[in-house]
């Protein structure tokens, strides 16, 4: 239990998908303009992130890997499919992106009122994708473990994108040199938050 | 043949249209993998454009984005089991991020932008052009993370030994990856300098 929680507060703060790995930047600098659309689209990536993770554990380990299609009989008890898994994975992720989108049309409006405009845009964020290929690499050993950092992820991408926000807001009083305006001073304050999250790194 | 050369400077795809980002930085604490990673970028958007061009008539509209994201998927796994098998070591560096340029916006945004209403060889020659003006910042931020932090280059001891025996250090913070966004911050910073004296 301690190894799942330990995993949560691991993805949130010291591998921060975007101070430490740098995923889905570029929907992070093109919707940061203010902080309301910032979390709308935080939240999105919070919940995409939640629903595909454990959905692409569960294929991985049951189709994928070596060793996988053991319970299908001997004759496939070494097959690796895990060249697939890239295909299979952004399949899901985006056919789970439009069975969302089709959802909360039908029964949650409001839900789909605030994320709308967001989730099409999710199927090809590489926060989302990165993910589930983290999820691969570090070989979780039970549903619950992908899951907890399927959640810790997201709410560490929906911290760091709502934290730019809120700067980049009183960024418009700042005297900047002209040249810096906009993106350059953009990546040179994500540089420095991420600084500032190194310190986690300790813990 | 202007519109070609964009992407190297004018349009480039990192410093003004900030795309493709994500895996541009994680990738430059050294020269090598940055190197093999602006190749596999090249091929991966150079073919996928070449592709999405034949088909672009017969690709209905509704459904084009899944058929982009399976040719592009179906490049990354080609590339992917190259690099596996011939340079395991930087393949092994590298992890996740060859699989992420599926999700590398530039090549979603050169098919949407240009394969999707030009012929295949134009297509061809502007994948290879946004391939190259991505590369080309990978390299420039790797050469000076690698050249600080670690003081060698593609491996190369660069700085000399007596200097260090002089007391110079390696400054440790360029390897890390917030440094890398600075440094991109800083080359936009340069260029729109340049560009707004001339």
């Amino acid at each position: 239990m301690s190894e799942i929680f330990n995993i949560f507060v691991r993805s949130v703060f010291i591998d921060n998908m975007i101070f430490a790995y740098f995923l889905g930047m570029c929907s992070y600098l093109a919707v940061s303009k203010n902080v309301k659309t910032a979390f709308g689209l935080g939240w999105a990536v919070c919940f995409v992130l939640t629903v595909t993770v454990p959905v692409n554990y569960l294929i991985d380990k049951y189709l994928l890997r070596e060793g996988a299609l053991a319970w299908l009989g001997e004759r496939f008890a070494s097959t690796d499919l895990s060249f697939l898994s890239l295909i299979i994975f952004i399949a899901v992720i985006a056919g789970m992106v439009q069975l969302l989108e089709m959802v909360f049309e039908r029964y949650l409006p409001a839900l789909n009122m605030a994320l709308g405009i967001f989730l099409p845009l999710i199927a090809v964020n590489c926060a989302i994708l990165g993910g589930s290929l983290f999820m691969q690499e570090r070989n979780f050993p039970t549903v619950a473990h992908s899951l907890s950092y399927a959640i810790g992820s997201g709410l560490g991408w929906l911290l760091a994108i709502t934290a730019f926000a809120a700067i980049r807001e009183r960024l418009k009083y700042a005297k900047i040199p002209p040249a810096l305006q906009g993106n350059g001073i953009a990546y040179i304050i994500t540089g420095l938050l991420g600084i500032g999250f190194m310190c986690f790194l300790g813990m | 043949m202007k519109q070609y050369l964009g992407p190297l400077s004018k349009d480039n795809p990192v410093l003004v249209q900030t795309l493709g980002v994500c895996s541009a930085l994680a990738v430059t604490a050294q020269l090598k993998p940055a190197v093999v990673m602006a190749l596999s970028v090249t091929v991966v958007c150079a073919c996928s454009n070449f592709i999405i061009s034949l088909l672009r008539n017969t690709i209905p509209p509704r459904i084009r984005i899944i058929v982009q994201l399976l040719i592009v998927s179906f490049f990354v796994i080609l590339v992917d089991q190259v690099l596996q098998a011939f340079v395991y070591d930087i393949s092994k560096l590298l992890s996740v991020f060859v699989g992420l340029i599926i999700t590398n916006c530039i090549i979603m945004g050169r098919l949407e932008a240009f394969a999707l209403s030009h012929k295949p060889l134009p297509s061809l020659i502007d994948g290879v052009m946004n391939g190259v003006g991505y590369g080309l910042v990978l390299v420039v931020v790797a050469f000076f993370r690698e050249l600080l932090g670690s003081g060698t280059l593609w491996n190369y001891p660069i700085v000399p030994e007596s200097w260090y025996a002089h007391g110079y250090l390696n400054n440790g913070l360029m390897i890390l990856p917030p440094m890398a966004l600075i440094l991109v911050g800083t080359m936009i910073w340069g260029r729109n300098r340049v560009k707004v004296k001339s």
